[in-house]
């Protein structure tokens, strides 16, 4: 356990030393290879964890109330560790790379990332209420600052704000909810908590504040609002530690409380299945709707996070029916999914930085034609796009899979409950599944095929190895975890175990129809890929296989088509963005085509975040108009604040000393 | 009971599944008064352009070229697990629905992005048609899944499928034409026939699948066409085991009465392709709609019952 500390040390280590050290490729590096060696230390005991030895706890004296300095590794939080130590190396030696051309000064961004990769670390090992609300504020303040990185751009500042204020909104309940869990106890300290009864009322107002604190992190629809503004302006891979890694730990917050609270009432996981499914489906609409690619990208981790919380809830509603396959399947799938989009959503954030910094532009409709120009980049944003669509025999597969094999498995006890779950999780699953796959096919047929759109495009080129490195390892990660699945869903027992706090050894036997269909999906995954390149040398064998000649496009015979002509992405997917239109509220603007001889035509939709502007926005204002008098006590005049001091002082003096105490 | 003779049924898919085009022709070639082409036709088109070289546009990566030998390796693994009857697939497994699905969605996938490959407009057009049907589609495989999951037990496919018919009550025949006729909509569309799409139309401005595959040409072109009957096959054999009842005849029957199922249905593709129109684009998303709610209600029938 010391040993995972000190490897949180050493990342923290190496971004003090960036900041003291000079010149700016020194910096990165030394800041990288702090991640680098603390990662490595920290897996040590994250390992040994995942096997059967869990590192010894350690727990020191704190001065704070009811706080004390414990940590512990067990099943949940060692899994939660694997996405944070795969993807955390790579994202900053993709940093290297991606930092390198900037004029400004990196060492905040270096110095932040390192102590954000350490906060998120020590968060899933913290085992006291109090430290948690600590290092997790550090977590969310560390990447703030990451987030406003670019700040000379408003839209920066402006996203940064709203990162802000969305994240202490979140903090807030969760400090609600920690006063409430210790209520009566002497100590915040987690087994403590776990140790206490509690009423069922008590107990779903818990839940109800851990759903809003933690959603507000993770991305639940209408908590989301600060992630299509957070992550297009972050660095890219900053968005990919934050959008693959640290959103996550809001679903890990959510299953700690979960198994501090005591068995859940079925309520609860039906609300979790709604967060999901709302969120899953809403979130991909939104994608399929942008033209950024790194927004897109943000709203598709809304829709992961909703995939993941309806494994949770199926899981949930499994505890509170007892049924131990859809607590393995619905927890299972859920947690798998973790990682697996920690995998790929990180790889498609450094691809889309790839383009960014290879081409200036973010906007799907100006690229094109990239694959040519930027192939290994093309290649593995490639992958991860099948990936998060869950194709096999990719990793986003393997985590769909479960989940459906728990809604279907679920049927044998054929109550109603069971027969409206597996209806949400079905269809759910299966239109997430279908948009997710337009959405990809627009965002990856876009940007790297046909011909580019403009000029910057065209000029792209391939870059640089400490940025192409770290996107064929996840590449070769989404693959590999899509051939291991059984072993995946052996790994993600542990943690499973300890939400369910079941005997492993009957979770596995649940597990068992699922690890056998699993092991007929890595063979007929083995099989296609071996059929496709079966058939691949096949047609080079044909007679005249090697015959190939080449000519323009076709195009029902244009004799000269240019690459304006094509079908861009916004056209691509407005049939889609026509059927939610009533959810998306997509503004059209344009002037309309008249006469023979039509002059300059202009069109321009823009979907704003519905969730931000028909929510947030009035809601804010009514909040500001009402406390508007206030700000009248705010007019400068020190002496007055001097009174207001001595004012507030002497009525706590009052209070304290008062006999209504 | 599997054995190696199991292999014996997607041997047969991949050896019959372009007469079925064949009938379909047959069948609208009769409606229209003409001959018609022999039903071997689609087998000499499909050598003849095996014998031939290949044109590829000068816009198109390697996707263009890496998506026929995909397509045709997700079709040809589908085969291998759909059941005739009480005669087990020789690929059966927990969830192999899942993946069977998930195959024709990586398929479309492979179809969609190499269109997009050439840069073509009229190739974007059908791709976006594609996706959004297809998202609308899925759910209402799964529906229909859903309930036959309900009626027989979770496991693989033939077992599902075998479970279904072995007692097939009053209530459970109704249940499984309403599934039918779901699945049957979803035939249509994913195989582009009429209402859905037009195989046969000269405009392309108003294809869906056949506008994606226009520049295609030789062995390429050879895959993706036995690919597309192949997918027929695919459907068609899952709603053959639906409403033949197959499983009362001995084990010797069921191969000649799967395949007279699988020509029926055949002559009723080439049917409604005869007498009905095709539908406007914007419509079809309702038809979409419209098939989940059959099995929405196959759903309620099963629960009622």
């Amino acid at each position: 356990m010391v040993l995972f500390l000190v490897g949180c040390g050493f990342a923290v280590l190496g971004g003090v030393i960036a900041l003291l050290v000079n010149g700016s490729k020194p910096a990165r590096w030394i800041a990288t290879i702090g991640v680098w060696i603390g990662c490595g230390l920290a897996s040590i005991p994250v390992i040994s964890a995942l096997g059967d030895q869990a590192p010894h706890p350690v727990q020191w004296a704190w001065s704070m109330p009811g706080g004390s300095l414990s940590f512990a590794l067990d099943g949940l939080s060692a899994f939660f560790c694997l996405p944070i130590l795969l993807v955390s190396p790579l994202a900053a030696l993709y940093g290297v790379g991606y930092l390198a051309g900037h004029a400004r000064s990196l060492k905040a961004v270096l110095f932040f990332y390192n102590v954000l990769v350490a906060s998120m670390l020590m968060l899933v090992a913290t085992r006291n209420g109090l430290l948690f609300l600590v290092v997790w504020e550090i977590m969310a303040i560390s990447s703030f600052f990451l987030v406003i990185f670019d700040d000379e751009h408003a839209h920066v500042r402006r996203a940064g704000w709203t990162y802000l204020v969305a994240t202490h909104i979140g903090t807030a309940a969760l400090l609600a909810m920690f006063a409430l869990l210790g209520a009566g106890a002497d100590s915040l300290d987690f087994t403590a908590l776990a140790a206490m009864g509690r009423s069922l009322t008590m107990a779903t107002v818990l839940f109800a504040l851990a759903v809003i604190g933690f959603g507000s992190k993770a991305g639940f629809f209408a908590l989301h609002v600060w992630l299509p503004q957070a992550h297009p302006a972050a660095p890219s891979h900053v968005s990919a530690l934050m959008s693959g890694v640290m959103i996550k730990t809001g679903i890990y917050g959510l299953l700690r409380v979960l198994t501090l609270l005591g068995a859940p009432s079925a309520g609860w996981g039906w609300t979790l299945v709604i967060v999901g499914l709302s969120s899953g489906i809403l979130g991909v609409a939104f994608a399929l709707a942008q033209h950024d690619i790194k927004r897109l990208l943000a709203y598709h981790s809304v829709e992961n996070i909703g995939i993941i919380t309806l494994g949770l809830g199926a899981g949930v509603l499994g505890l509170s029916w007892g049924q131990p396959v859809l607590i393995m399947l619905g927890f299972g799938g859920g947690i798998l999914h973790v990682l697996n989009h920690a995998v790929f959503k990180s790889l498609l954030f450094f691809g889309a930085g790839a383009v960014a910094h290879s081409t200036g532009l973010r906007d799907i409709d100006h690229l094109g034609g990239l694959l040519k120009r930027m192939r290994w980049t093309g290649l593995t944003f490639l992958v991860a796009s099948a990936a998060i669509c869950g194709l096999p025999p990719f990793n986003g597969f393997v985590s769909e899979f479960l989940i459906y094999v728990a809604a279907f498995s679920g049927l044998h006890a054929a109550t109603p409950g069971t027969v409206v779950l597996a209806i949400g999780i079905l269809t759910g699953l299966a239109l997430i599944g279908g948009l997710a796959a337009a959405c990809f096919a627009k965002a990856f047929g876009m940007v790297f095929l046909g011909e580019p759109r403009s000029d910057h495009a065209g000029g792209a080129h391939e870059v640089g190895p400490t940025m192409r490195w770290p996107m064929m390892a996840l590449a070769v990660a989404c693959l590999a975890i899509g051939l291991l699945a059984p072993l995946a869903v052996r790994g993600v027992l542990p943690a499973v175990a300890v939400v369910a706090g079941g005997d492993p050894g009957a979770l596995l036997e649940a597990a068992g129809g699922a690890i056998r269909g699993l092991t007929g999906v890595v063979y007929t995954s083995v099989t296609l890929l071996l059929v496709t390149g079966g058939l691949l040398l096949f047609r080079r064998l044909l007679p005249r296989g090697k015959q190939q000649t080449e000519t323009g496009t076709w195009d029902c015979g244009y004799a000269r088509p240019t690459p304006r002509m094509q079908y861009t992405a916004s056209s691509f997917a407005q049939p889609l963005v026509d059927l939610f239109r009533t959810l998306l509220g997509t503004r059209k603007r344009g002037t309309a085509v008249r006469g023979f001889f039509p002059p300059r035509a202009t069109f321009e939709t823009d979907t704003p975040d519905a969730a931000h502007e028909r929510l947030f926005v009035p809601l804010f204002r009514s909040i500001d108009r009402l406390v508007a008098p206030i700000r009248r006590m705010q007019h400068g005049r020190v002496h007055e604040y001097l009174l207001y001091i001595a004012a507030t002082l002497v009525l706590l003096l009052l209070f304290w000393k008062a006999p209504i105490r | 009971m599997t054995s190696h003779l199991n292999w014996g049924l997607p041997l047969a898919a991949w050896l019959l599944s372009p007469a079925i085009l064949g009938i379909i022709n047959r069948v609208k070639a009769f409606f229209a008064g003409r001959k018609g082409p022999s039903l071997w036709q689609p087998y000499y088109d499909l050598f003849k352009l095996l014998r031939k070289g290949s044109v590829y546009s000068r816009s198109t990566s390697g996707i263009l070229r890496a998506a026929p030998p995909v397509i045709l390796a997700c079709m040809a693994i589908c085969t291998t697990m759909l059941p005739w009857g009480t005669i087990e697939s020789p690929v059966s497994f927990v969830g192999d629905v899942i993946l069977l699905a998930y195959l024709l969605g990586l398929a479309r996938f492979a179809t969609v992005l190499a269109a997009l490959d050439t840069g073509s407009s009229f190739e974007g057009m059908g791709a976006s048609r594609e996706v959004q049907y297809a998202a609308l589609a899925e759910p209402s495989f799964f529906l229909g899944m859903l309930v036959l999951v309900l009626h027989s037990g979770f496991q693989g496919l033939s077992g599902i499928l075998s479970g279904i018919s072995a007692h097939t009550g009053h209530g459970g025949g109704l249940l499984l034409l309403l599934v039918a006729g779901s699945w049957f909509v979803l035939l249509l569309t994913e195989n582009s026939r009429i209402p859905i799409d037009d195989p046969n139309t000269h405009l392309e401005l108003t294809m869906i699948h056949e506008v994606m595959v226009l520049d295609y040409s030789g062995p390429d072109l050879a895959y993706i066409l036995y690919a597309a009957a192949l997918k027929l096959w695919i459907f068609s054999a899952l709603i053959v085991n639906l409403i033949f009842p197959l499983h009362s005849l001995p084990w010797w029957l069921q191969i000649p009465a799967f395949l007279l199922g699988m020509a029926l249905v055949a002559v009723l593709v080439g049917v409604v392709e005869s007498i009905l129109a095709r539908l406007r684009l914007l419509q079809i998303p309702k038809i979409l709609i419209g098939s989940a709610t059959l099995s929405l209600v196959a759903l309620i029938v099963k629960w009622m019952g």
